[in-house]
């Protein structure tokens, strides 16, 4: 059976082909090394973060008592995690009843397949996924989805699976879009193309746009404005065209089976309520207990996240409403690794996280680090614990992801939902250290190990004082050494060392407190 | 008439070995407002360099030590926040995750008498105006753990406004952290630079002849690095500050 997808067909998406996935990704802080050496991208990010910061600390200082309110947040969170399987399950039941379909994905491949499949089917393609997947020759034409900025779908990497089933996956957050059409990754949660400047932004818009649709306006410059009008233009005829929209979602009701999204720019709410069939990918851990829970949220994420007091876009869903809307409603509830951060009682806390990015935008590493160099979705602080939560510490990049913190405490204070990261980040650290006994001990655990045995006994620790202050003796007047072999050279590259002190504290102290006066 | 108060000094491993005149500044300040220092010859360290870089077991036997040494006292005053925080926010987690139930009662009952000493002089002492004398452009760095782990306040500027002839001046962004972070410095030295390096420009940009901090450790990197650019500032421990005298200038 043939049927043409469109009588326009879509452009091919530019991104499922460029875009490279985590793994095998080097270490944190090789991956941060050209970040930091690129003053463009230090002084993008410096202002966005500096300017959100200040707009977040202004919103949250207006409110009575801000603590309070963190404690609720965290509260409704923990009651849904605790038992988590009979929210879920209510959750269900109310979806049903209100007339969705409710799909459930233990890992991406399985969410990908769905929502594939799903869209095949809406779109009427006439081979299943796992078909396509096979190798098999299709006739179909392809189609294309209209999606909202999701972090799930990012994190299941879906785009990639529906432009290798011939699926385009349209992004239409105007953030996500720059970040879609520049074939580059996205480097916030929030703010996804937090490390593009406007003028980057209008050569992307100028390059790109007619290569998928309608093409930026001659002449555009690079005022937000214009900026913004050009991406309304591109956006509109997609939006106009595409049977199928793709989601995520902020919170999933379990007492009355409503979704919820929130956004800045409405081109959520287009895709909520103009396309025939709805797909919501939604992470477990989404699930509030009730509406009544909701209103703190609504309160802790928009002051969190883009320093406002309220968002301009809320739109909330309850399965199907006939004739009004997407009348062919799913969601797929995602797990993902998800269970088994839940399985952690200290981890678990990483779940109540409702990705507003307080903690990126206070973060002193990510703030010169950049989001990339975090090799995951997930940046800045909450990726740090999160990541390596979720996909476990086996690889280079995840089990330095826990060390990519100065452990400051800024992302712990600026956290809506009072996640414990430097706290979460020690025990992580632990799991990275613990993983590596047995074997041949690195020059680290090594070292870490002698110098325990050295602190162990205050005579073992004197010993050393007496060796440092023999040394200090070659260092005559010197105050400061400037060069140190390996490893300390990593210290001295910049920064200049103390020399030993002549005496230590403890000798003074005998010397001038313990021995007998005359 | 009570008796005078009685604290053991915990130096801390970096400073006993690395930066004595903070414990000996520490001593005479405290002597000078009539405390009795004793100071426990078989201390060491607290574990955080361990703990915090993930060898958690090897911090185990430094957690009993810390309670054997200390246990018998009223009071414990260290002349650091990152080293009070360890004792106070880790050493629980780190006897209970050792399964040693014993050794984590002993801490849950020692640590709240563990302080950092702007909060022993303030909170326990009552005092604010030490008696010091330091007349020169000082600016003071927050450190991270004692603001945000001890939850410190401004203990350290009441202490050091009260200082006779100082010209206390404000650090801009003085709450961001200075980039140290213990092996964070040499795990992630670039990253670790270059927050120093926008540290010691904010520090300069003070005019002030002195950084002061509660911690050596922070003030090792930040001093290291405006050492290095021939900036002209001292880093001096906030003890030295509030124990320098006329008589006995820091």
């Amino acid at each position: 059976m043939k049927k043409a997808a469109r009588s326009t067909a879509p452009e091919r998406n530019p991104v499922g082909i460029t875009t490279p996935t985590y793994l095998g990704m080097p270490k944190f802080p090789k991956l941060a090394a050209p970040e930091l050496r690129n003053p463009v991208l230090r002084h993008n990010l410096q202002m966005a973060t500096h300017t959100i910061r200040d707009k977040r600390a202004q919103v949250v200082g207006e409110v009575d008592d801000w603590e309070a309110l963190r404690v609720d947040g965290a509260r409704s969170k923990d009651a849904a995690l605790n038992n988590l399987d009979e929210h879920l399950e209510e959750l269900e039941r109310n979806l049903q009843k209100a007339g969705a379909t409710v799909h459930w994905a233990r890992d991406a491949e399985e969410a990908c397949s769905i929502v594939v499949e799903l869209v095949q089917e809406s779109l009427g393609a006439p081979a299943k996924y796992s078909e396509e997947r096979s190798g098999g020759e299709t006739s179909w034409g392809g189609g294309e989805v209209v999606k909202v900025k999701s972090m799930a779908t990012q994190e299941i990497e879906l785009n990639e699976a529906l432009e290798a089933a011939g699926i385009s996956a349209w992004e239409t957050d105007l953030a996500e879009l720059i970040v879609q059409l520049g074939h580059d990754r996205p480097s916030h949660i929030l703010v996804p193309a937090i490390h593009r400047n406007r003028s980057q932004i209008r050569e992307i818009f100028d390059r790109e746009m007619g290569k998928v649709g309608r093409p930026a306006p001659d002449g555009m410059t690079d005022e937000p404005a214009q900026l913004a009008e050009a991406a309304r233009q591109h956006l509109r005829e997609k939006f106009l065209r595409a049977r199928v929209a793709i989601s995520g979602a902020n919170f999933a009701v379990a007492d009355t089976g409503t979704l919820v999204v929130l956004e800045s720019e409405g081109n959520g709410r287009m895709c909520l309520t103009l396309p025939e069939t709805l797909i919501s990918v939604v992470g477990i851990e989404k699930v509030v207990p009730t509406w009544d829970d909701l209103g703190t949220f609504m309160q802790l994420l928009p002051r969190s996240s883009t320093g406002e007091r309220m968002n301009p876009y809320t739109t909330m869903w309850t399965g199907a409403t006939p004739d009004d809307g997407p009348q062919d409603v799913h969601v797929v509830l995602l797990d993902n690794g998800r269970t088994r951060v839940l399985e952690d009682e200290l981890g678990r806390q990483a779940l109540r996280c409702i990705r507003c990015s307080a903690c990126l935008n206070v973060c002193p590493v990510y703030e010169r680090a950049g989001g990339h160099a975090y090799g995951s979705v997930y940046p800045g602080p909450i990726g740090a614990v999160l990541t390596p939560q979720l996909r476990g510490t086996a690889s280079p990049i995840d089990e330095s992801l826990p060390y990519a913190s100065s452990l400051c405490g800024a992302c712990f204070d600026a956290c809506p939902v009072r996640i414990d990261i430097p706290r979460m980040l020690v025990e992580l650290r632990s799991q990275v250290v613990d993983q590596h006994r047995g074997g041949v001990p690195s020059a680290e655990a090594a070292g870490m190990r002698a110098a325990s045995w050295v602190f162990g006994n205050h005579k073992r620790l004197e010993g050393v004082q007496a060796g440092a202050a023999a040394a200090s003796r070659l260092f005559g007047k010197r105050t400061s050494i400037s060069q140190l072999p390996w490893p300390a050279s990593a210290w001295t590259q910049a920064r200049n060392a103390p020399t030993p002190p002549k005496e230590s504290f403890r000798s003074w102290w005998r010397r001038t407190h313990e021995e007998p006066r005359s | 008439m009570t008796a005078a108060p009685r604290v053991a000094l915990f130096a801390t491993c970096f400073n006993d070995t690395m930066w004595p005149d903070t414990p000996r500044a520490t001593v005479s300040l405290l002597e000078r407002l009539g405390v009795t220092v004793e100071f426990p010859m078989a201390q060491t360290c607290c574990g955080q360099m361990f703990t915090n870089t993930g060898y958690v077991d090897e911090a185990v036997p430094l957690v009993r030590a810390f309670v054997d040494v200390f246990g018998s006292y009223d009071a414990v005053v260290a002349p650091s926040g990152s080293c009070t925080g360890s004792v106070r926010e880790q050493h629980q987690w780190i006897a209970e995750r050792s399964g040693d139930s014993g050794l984590a009662r002993e801490v849950e009952q020692l640590t709240p008498r563990v302080h950092e000493l702007s909060e022993y002089l303030v909170d326990v002492l009552g005092v604010v105006d030490v008696g010091a004398y330091f007349p020169h452009r000082v600016t003071y760095h927050p450190t991270c753990h004692s603001l945000r782990m001890l939850r410190v306040g401004d203990r350290p500027q009441q202490l050091l406004r009260a200082v006779r002839g100082i010209d206390l001046v404000e650090l801009p962004s003085a709450t961001e952290c200075c980039g140290f972070g213990g092996t964070f410095a040499m795990k992630n030295a670039d990253i670790s630079v270059a927050m120093g390096s926008d540290k010691a420009r904010h520090i300069r940009e003070t005019g002030a002849e002195v950084v002061v901090a509660g911690d050596n450790s922070c003030l090792a990197h930040i001093g290291g690095l405006l050492d290095r650019q021939r900036a002209g500032v001292r880093s001096l421990h906030l003890a030295q500050i509030l124990a320098s005298t006329e008589e006995d200038p820091a």
